[in-house]
């Protein structure tokens, strides 16, 4: 079990007010991620659900369970640190045992526990060294293990892939996916990464300065982000944000294209424009193109084989079914 | 452009280096060579450097006259209990300011430090009457508790830094698996800052090895440690520089030699968050 719910939650350091009143229902098995931009929020809302920040005021329950006052450990929860958060003096098996050992579990149950988590994470080789002596990925799954051996109600992630280098990043993301999966357990994972947001998550949560933006799946944000800010963060790369005549045009303030709903041509369109730097990625060609009135530059997605350079101009053509339209309080209008 | 250090550059470092440290060091080695010499050479004019006949008489009279072996256990039992004690108190006191600090915790700092900046002299008067009162007088008990009041600034100091350099998420990691506050200390904090802690233990050793002045004031016979052994040798009439350098010699060397296997251990201690 591990149904997470948030009723009416605040937290205040001093006089700023970092998260205004909030509600959230996490259901239980949901792989829930918290996305936004540096500073909106989303790791301190994870710790205030860790218990390692009190909330200013509200009510958080755990398996309907009133959880506001209780300590860290006594709400069932298991967390993963950015920094890995690994005890330097101790080896890979004893890291691993603190939480069982903290519990007083019995020292045949903790062998057997620990010998499971070490198999699926790969580290039965690695168990009698010391975290300095391994490398990032594998301390990653250190602190892995070290989570899922207290078999909890619920995981807590906080930005855990962001210290690995990309290749690895990739690899790992595939690991707690799979993991998911495999446990059926919840989890929250905290990122700024929007990619990692929409590959790992049953269920973003869009924050911005403390305020939920939305809350959907990752198609339900991608297809009809509630407002500007979603469509600006959801997708890669970003959609692109037309203000001025084109938007009057739809009757609109703004209106929105992801780059991957625009056609390009070098003989006709719709718009026309001019080649700024295009990026060939072999599978695709990112184009970013100047002259646009309303949005410069403008991106578009097109397919790896086009021959466009520096300089040379361009047609775009939206296509109609996917143009997104936001009125002037940035809220999109259907 | 990194600054181009030339040999001769090194050389003249090397050498200043070298003159201040035989600077510092020549009142002990003075100390220990008059401590071989005779009462007659030892006050000899001009001084004589090397060139006398060596002798063991000082130290024998010395050990003759008074028991060295209670001095020395006085000083071990002093200088360890007020270290180890303070250690104990220290170590929740900088635990609380490196991990949870308030808006005054700097502040509180600051006035620990500035006890140490008052004259000792100046509350002679009531912590006499104080130790009269509770018979506390030429006790060890009583010197290991205000040797562990004297230095306790510096090592709540000295660990508070050592406890800063150790990362937060380590002992929240800590806090989620469950550990209470007593299991954070014992199994996280403490293994992590041991070295931190054994170079604390080290310069408070030392530093309550040497202390005089209340050491001096406190104790009579009973307790007293070296360096009222020390003290014992100093008259103002008679001849008595060679016996006095010997007492001297015999009460530093203990803590020369600890200072000398451990000097490693000492200077990364002091040097501790200030290089990287």
């Amino acid at each position: 079990m591990g149904q997470i719910q948030l009723t009416q939650v605040t937290k205040s350091f001093g006089d700023v007010n970092v998260i205004p009143p909030l509600d959230l229902t996490i259901q239980d098995g949901e792989f829930t991620v918290f996305v936004g931009p540096s500073g909106c929020g989303k790791s301190t809302l994870l710790r205030l659900i860790a218990g390692l920040e009190d909330i200013t005021s509200g009510q958080i329950q755990i398996d309907g369970q009133d959880a506001t006052n209780l300590p860290p450990a006594k709400r069932g929860l298991a967390m993963v640190f950015q920094s890995y958060a690994l005890y330097p003096h101790m080896s890979v098996k004893k890291n691993i045992a603190f939480p069982l050992k903290m519990a007083g579990m019995e020292e045949a149950e903790q062998e057997r526990r620990i010998a499971a988590a070490a198999k699926a994470l790969n580290l039965t080789d690695y168990l009698d060294r010391r975290p300095g002596q391994l490398s990032g990925g594998q301390r990653q799954r250190v602190a892995i293990g070290r989570a899922i051996v207290r078999e909890p109600s619920a995981f807590l992630f906080d930005e855990p892939l962001s210290n690995l280098d990309a290749a690895l990043r990739v690899g790992m993301r595939l690991e707690i996916s799979e993991m998911h999966k495999r446990l059926e357990t919840t989890m929250i994972y905290v990122t700024h990464d929007q990619v990692e947001a929409m590959t790992m998550a049953d269920k973003i949560v869009v924050l911005q300065a403390g305020v939920i933006e939305q809350v959907g799946s990752p198609l339900e944000l991608y297809r009809a982000p509630r407002n500007k800010f979603v469509a600006g963060f959801i997708g890669s790369p970003k959609m692109n944000l037309i203000e001025g005549e084109l938007a009057a045009k739809h009757g609109v303030h703004t209106i929105g294209i992801r780059p991957e709903h625009t056609d390009v041509s070098t003989t006709d369109g719709l718009w026309k424009g001019t080649v700024g730097v295009a990026e060939h990625l072999g599978s695709d060609t990112f184009i970013h193109i100047h002259g646009i009135p309303g949005c410069d530059p403008l991106t578009v997605r097109a397919g790896g084989d086009i021959d466009v350079k520096h300089g040379d101009t361009v047609y775009l053509t939206p296509q109609e079914q996917h143009i997104h339209k936001f009125g002037p309080d940035g809220l999109r209008v259907e | 452009m990194a600054r181009a250090v030339t040999n001769q550059r090194k050389a003249i470092n090397t050498a200043a280096a070298w003159i201040v440290g035989l600077l510092i060091f020549f009142p002990i080695l003075w100390t220990i060579l008059t401590s071989f010499k005779t009462e007659a050479v030892a006050i000899a004019d001009p001084p004589v450097f090397l060139g006398f006949d060596w002798t063991l008489e000082n130290y024998r009279t010395v050990l003759e006259r008074s028991n060295y072996a209670r001095f020395l256990w006085n000083s071990i039992i002093i200088a360890g209990g007020s270290t180890v004690l303070g250690i104990i108190v220290a170590v929740p006191a900088a635990w609380s300011m490196a991990f949870v600090p308030s808006n005054r915790t700097k502040d509180i700092l600051l006035w620990m430090l500035s006890t140490k900046m008052l004259p000792a002299v100046g509350v002679l008067y009531p912590i006499y009457l104080i130790f009269i009162n509770l018979g506390l007088l030429d006790s060890r008990l009583g010197l290991v508790v205000v040797l562990m009041l004297i230095n306790l600034p510096i090592i709540v100091w000295m660990l508070y830094t050592y406890f800063k350099e150790i990362p937060v998420d380590i002992l929240e990691a800590g806090r989620m698996d469950g550990a209470s506050l007593k299991d954070e200390i014992i199994y996280i904090l403490t293994p992590m800052a041991i070295p931190g802690i054994a170079s604390t233990l080290l310069l408070n050793f030392i530093l309550a090895w040497n202390e005089a002045f209340w050491t001096l004031n406190l104790t009579a016979a009973k307790a007293a440690p070296l360096t009222a052994f020390i003290a014992s040798y100093s008259s103002p009439e008679g001849l008595f520089y060679a016996k006095l350098s010997a007492a001297s010699t015999m009460a530093i060397a203990p803590i020369l030699i600890l200072g000398w296997f451990s000097q490693k251990q000492l200077v990364s201690g002091l040097t501790f968050g200030a290089v990287k």
